[in-house]
């Protein structure tokens, strides 16, 4: 050769790795496969872990998407657990626990939408549990909007209008911080569930899940029941400090 | 009970006593923090939010029947939260711990 | 006449611009890293050419933060970060475990648009004006004060944390589901396992960053008192969030090119690696501990003494791991049948040269030396040292050893080893030079500096040219070689490895057939089957 290498060696060593002629049925597209099979996978089984196992790695990396807004809440807290009390007070815990039952109902239902493809029930069935789920995910976001609209009237947003008539106003702004940052993070992970949800309905009532194939379904469920899960958390933290100082 | 493709299928009624618990816990939660009970409301709390949210994690994304790397991975996540919990805590809470110096 | 490869298999911009394959995908993101790494380079000049007097002539003081600035964020989030991941890993990671792609294609170059996009937020900030705040983007300077371009750099940085994660998030689903028959975890190749241990910090610390510099944002525009302590902020939380993923961040810089090297050592050594499962557990102890030792970043912030002696000790602790592996390349490389080819030069800087890095970091990990050296040149040669005497060499050795595979070309050896030569003598003029007028006192970030340093910047200058003109050779000899260069063989190194069994350049499928696995990968003897624990 021209280039100044020495002669490689080409010969390795004998029969490490047979590539050819070693049973990969694949090849040719004799076979008949679900339309749905990626042809970088080796069956519908593989390819399911793999989507499956591909969105718990995307929600691990959402729990630390959130985590570090919990961590400000941690530090914050810790040093003023009396503002943080004395500004949960203003949170109304009757939406809020409403909320929280809307979105664990919204849960089962998502539950029940992946069983019904699971057991290859019918569309109309599928297509039911999961605009179940669409109306209550909605219903949450509706009263998130109803709350957000009041802590606008009530001075209740940081900035040049926040205004707090409370024993600690700079707790009480950081509170407020906090509380908008994180259910307004949550609220668009809400809605981007929301967007998910209308593609999986959609693909579902052309009949494209059954027992065979319904990984889509699945993998939506698993990113519904994540942001049902962060609620559960921001729920006790954000509305129930102060609340055995009595409710306003 | 198993689908075609032997992905276990869980019975409804599994699903509806799941639920149920859900609610239990969010009422529990309510109810106690109604209570003075100094840092013991915390404790209790966080219990229970980590209950629910285990059940959600166990049933209806169900864990329960899956693989351990799906375990192990879905454990990581709040691992790692806790690390960064943790560290960051610790040098909050020793400000001030060596006399003289103001950390 | 040329037989079908993934190269010519499918013709113009669509095709290339719409693919699926993971090694048309490793292309795109080579030319544009390569851009970047132009980009980033432009910068440095500025900095250097500075630098020559010790007054502040050349440019204002901001102009000056601009320049550093913008040098860390395009080299740091645009060229180290996905470097090899992106262009190596990409290319060789479903060959090496015996795949035809990897898990998600789709999701492979979406993950090359989204760092697109970042980069043309970050440009955008350039070219309007610039940052000044650091790449650190520390507050409360950047949320309060800075009057520059903040929240579209800070964008840019979000938005190709994304590109990042599906990255990481490929990588991980890919190796665990996608390995032929027959190639067990311990069969791998170490390329394979320090990629995995990359992407465990790509899931694991990136959203934290993204959620960090989203916040900065928030707190530029809205006002919402996260960070600034004038509306009750705490500007160390800034500093824990932001270096709870940038420390991990230079392990992302570096794993990758410590699996190049345990690959290229083997190959020009003819011998296997010494200690195969020491390496591969290695990888994962640099990156599982590297994400407990943040802290050593903000010793003289204001951090508690207790909390910065916890960070002090476990940062000693994650030296270990790497100290492992430089020993193993070493007994790699002892008694082996060794040819200096160019990749191996490559090698053999690296070792040496994050050798040096390493050890200087140890002694920033004690608290007491990095009181004195914090914020000096001192710091600025430790992290250069490890990521362009480390990171940069590892990703040049990686691109030689596999261009004849990837580009189905030789390049000019001759011309391969001039330029890794003048790469390491300018790397070394550049940087040494700093680490002695940084231990003397130089602070860094500032655009002049007292006279009786300039001896140290001269020099520093003159050599960044001589390293400049190192890393402008391969790209011209490299582009000539894709016209001119001998067509490679299928293993022109006598390699072992998946990648070497198929042609150079691969076909698309990579495979025919699915391999079947029987022996671990590096088998350069016919030893006992390594690795089995």
């Amino acid at each position: 050769m021209s280039d100044g290498y020495p002669q490689a060696p080409t010969a390795g060593l004998p029969g490490r790795v047979a590539i050819h002629g070693a049973g990969d049925p694949h090849d040719g597209h004799s076979h008949p496969h679900h339309p749905k099979l990626q042809h970088h996978f080796d069956d519908m089984a593989q390819q399911a872990e793999a989507s499956t196992l591909g969105m718990w790695v995307f929600l691990v990396t959402e729990i630390m998407f959130f985590g570090g807004l919990f961590m400000a809440y941690l530090l914050y807290r810790y040093r003023s657990p009396e503002g943080f009390a004395e500004a949960s007070n203003h949170l109304n815990v009757i939406w809020g626990a409403i909320n929280t039952i809307v979105l664990i109902v919204s849960s089962l239902t998502m539950a029940m939408a992946v069983r019904s493809a699971q057991t290859s029930a019918r569309a109309q069935v599928q297509v039911g549990w999961l605009a179940a789920t669409m109306v209550f995910g909605a219903a949450f976001l509706g009263i998130k909007a109803i709350e957000y609209a009041d802590k606008f009237e009530h001075h209740l947003v940081p900035g040049p209008n926040f205004h707090w008539t409370g024993t600690y106003p700079s707790a009480a702004e950081q509170f407020y911080s906090l509380y908008f940052s994180m259910t307004g993070l949550h609220a668009l992970h809400m809605i981007i569930g929301l967007g998910i949800m209308t593609v999986i309905s959609i693909m579902a009532w052309r009949r494209q899940f059954d027992a065979h194939y319904y990984t889509p379904v699945e993998v939506a469920g698993l990113y519904w029941h994540f942001v049902d899960i962060v609620w559960i958390f921001l729920f006790p933290l954000l509305y129930l400090i102060g609340y055995h100082y009595g409710a306003h | 009970m198993s689908s075609s493709n032997g992905h276990h299928v869980a019975p409804v009624s599994l699903y509806l006593m799941v639920f149920g618990a859900l609610m239990v816990g969010t009422i529990l939660t309510v109810v106690v923090a109604k209570f003075d009970l100094g840092a013991l409301n915390n404790v209790l709390m966080l219990s229970i939010a980590c209950a629910k949210a285990l059940l959600v994690v166990l049933f209806f994304m169900h864990v329960r029947w899956g693989t351990r790397l799906t375990w192990v991975v879905a454990g990581s996540g709040f691992f790692w939260l806790l690390i960064l919990f943790t560290l960051t805590m610790s040098d909050y809470m020793s400000r001030g711990w060596i006399p003289g110096t103001l950390r | 006449m040329a037989t079908l490869n993934y190269l010519n298999n499918g013709h113009g911009l669509k095709s290339w611009l719409l693919t699926k394959d993971h090694k048309r995908i490793a292309i795109l993101y080579l030319v544009s890293i390569t851009a970047f790494f132009f980009i980033g380079g432009l910068f440095a000049l500025m900095i250097r050419l500075e630098l020559l007097t010790p007054a502040g002539d050349l440019l204002t003081a901001e102009n000056y933060n601009k320049m550093f600035t913008m040098h860390g964020v395009v080299m740091v989030f645009f060229f180290l970060i996905p470097s090899i991941p992106a262009v190596l890993g990409n290319f060789f990671i479903p060959i090496m475990i015996g795949a035809k792609d990897l898990a998600f294609p789709r999701i492979n170059l979406l993950s090359w648009y989204i760092y697109i996009l970042g980069g043309i937020f970050t440009m955008v900030a350039a070219l309007s004006g610039g940052v000044d705040t650091g790449w650190t983007f520390y507050t409360p300077y950047s949320t309060a004060a800075a009057n520059s371009h903040v929240i579209t750099a800070a964008l840019g940085v979000f938005i190709t944390g994304f590109s990042s994660i599906l990255t990481g998030l490929n990588f991980i689903v890919t190796t665990h589901r996608m390995r032929a028959p027959g190639m067990t975890w311990f069969r791998l190749p170490l390329f394979v396992w320090s990629h995995y241990a990359t992407s465990l910090i790509f899931i694991l610390g990136t959203p934290v960053i993204a959620i960090t510099v989203l916040l900065v944002a928030v707190e530029r525009v809205l006002h919402f008192g996260i960070f600034d302590p004038a509306l009750g902020g705490d500007p160390i939380l800034f500093q824990h969030l932001f270096w709870f993923y940038s420390h991990p961040a230079v392990y992302i810089m570096i794993l990758p090119a410590m699996g190049v090297i345990s690959e290229v050592v083997q190959a020009y050594s003819r011998k296997n690696i010494f200690g195969y499962s020491f390496v591969a557990f290695s990888s994962l102890a640099i990156g599982i501990i590297g994400f407990f030792v943040w802290g050593h970043h903000i010793f003289v912030a204001g951090q508690s003494v207790y909390a910065g002696m916890i960070f002090s000790i476990l940062s000693f602790i994650v030296a270990i791991p790497s100290a492992i592996k430089v020993f193993n390349w070493t007994a790699t490389i002892y008694r082996g049948s060794v040819s200096l080819e160019s990749p191996m030069l490559y090698a053999f800087g690296f070792i040496g040269l994050f050798t040096i890095g390493g050890l200087t970091g140890l002694f920033l990990a004690a608290m007491g030396l990095d009181i004195h050296v914090h914020d000096t040149y001192f710091i600025v040669a430790h992290f250069h040292y490890i990521m362009v005497g480390g990171a940069i060499m590892g990703y040049l050795g990686g691109l030689h050893y596999w261009w004849p595979k990837i580009t189905g070309r030789m390049y000019p050896e001759a011309w391969a080893k001039f330029a890794a030569l003048l790469v390491f003598v300018g790397f070394n003029l550049t940087f040494f030079p700093q680490f002695l007028v940084g231990y003397l006192g130089m602070p860094r970030r500032y655009h002049m500096y007292p006279p009786e340093f300039q001896v140290f910047n001269v020099l520093s200058t003159a050599g960044a040219t001589v390293l400049a003109v190192g890393y402008l050779l391969p790209m011209i000899y490299f582009t000539y070689s894709l016209f001119k260069g001998a067509i490679a063989p299928a293993n022109p190194w006598g390699a072992k490895g998946l990648e070497w069994e198929i042609a150079s350049p691969p076909p698309t499928e990579n495979f025919p057939v699915t391999p079947i696995v029987t022996h671990g990968t590096h088998q350069y003897a016919p030893s006992k089957e390594v690795g089995v624990v």
